[in-house]
């Protein structure tokens, strides 16, 4: 089944301004939408987090705290939204998940990944776990006005 | 029994509930007692050789189970579990 995500180009735009903001370290945050489930899906709202990865492994490595996970469920929660997604900037290198990102993925959320080249955010591409966790497989970005 | 409140993420491996009611003298037990209801979830919380993954954090109401014992925490009756994804990734080798 081929994957569809639907994201506003402010949300999209918004997601690039914290890619180039973080630059040279990445940037990560969750993506919130209505009705996680339906297809395609909807990412209507970011909220940025902190990268919890400080310092030169920044530069190649996010993680997000359980604190900022659980408040961005309560916020989805507040808005009638589920949290659909993570995002996070791959500075000076490709908008494809590396095997860092597949060993650490959860499944069913949206990942969107942002190329930032020398400081100026490039490809955006999403991605979901397969079934079996052995892959990720390419989600169809749709920008919406 | 006790109360686990899964993510959005893993609420599709147990028919789209948010909390689950499980028996278990231990977190550990309830988890497993989870795993075993709801057998499309076990790869998401286990590693191959049974461990539970890194990723998923392990809450007892507001406390990491980490600080409190791990998996063999007691959980009571009214015990809430939550699991939340330590979520993690990046680019390039280090």
């Amino acid at each position: 089944m081929g994957w569809r995500v639907l994201v506003p180009d402010a949300v999209v735009a918004a997601v690039k301004a914290e890619a180039e903001a973080a630059y040279p370290y990445e940037c990560c945050g969750f993506l919130l939408g209505p009705d996680g489930g339906a297809s395609p899906r909807a990412a209507t709202e970011m909220i940025a987090v902190k990268n919890e990865r400080e310092g030169d492994p920044a530069r190649r490595r996010f993680a997000i705290g359980p604190a900022d996970f659980l408040a961005a469920e309560r916020e989805a929660e507040a808005q009638g939204l589920d949290v659909v997604g993570i995002y996070h900037s791959h500075p000076d290198h490709p908008a494809a998940p590396s095997g860092t990102d597949l060993e650490q993925a959860f499944p069913w959320y949206t990942y969107i990944i942002v190329a930032v080249d020398k400081g100026a955010a490039g490809e955006v591409t999403a991605w979901r776990l397969a079934g079996n966790r052995g892959a990720f497989e390419p989600e169809e970005i749709e920008v919406t006005p | 029994m006790a109360k686990v409140i899964l993510p959005t993420a893993l609420r599709a491996f147990v028919d789209g509930q948010k909390e689950v009611e499980v028996a278990g003298g231990t977190v550990g037990e309830v988890l497993e007692s989870l795993a075993s209801g709801y057998p499309d979830l076990k790869q998401h919380l286990y590693d191959g050789d049974g461990k539970l993954r890194a990723y998923v954090n392990v809450f007892i109401g507001e406390d990491n189970i980490r600080d409190f014992g791990g998996l063999a925490a007691p959980a009571k009756e009214d015990s809430v579990v939550t699991l939340v994804p330590a979520i993690a990734g990046g680019g390039g080798a280090v």
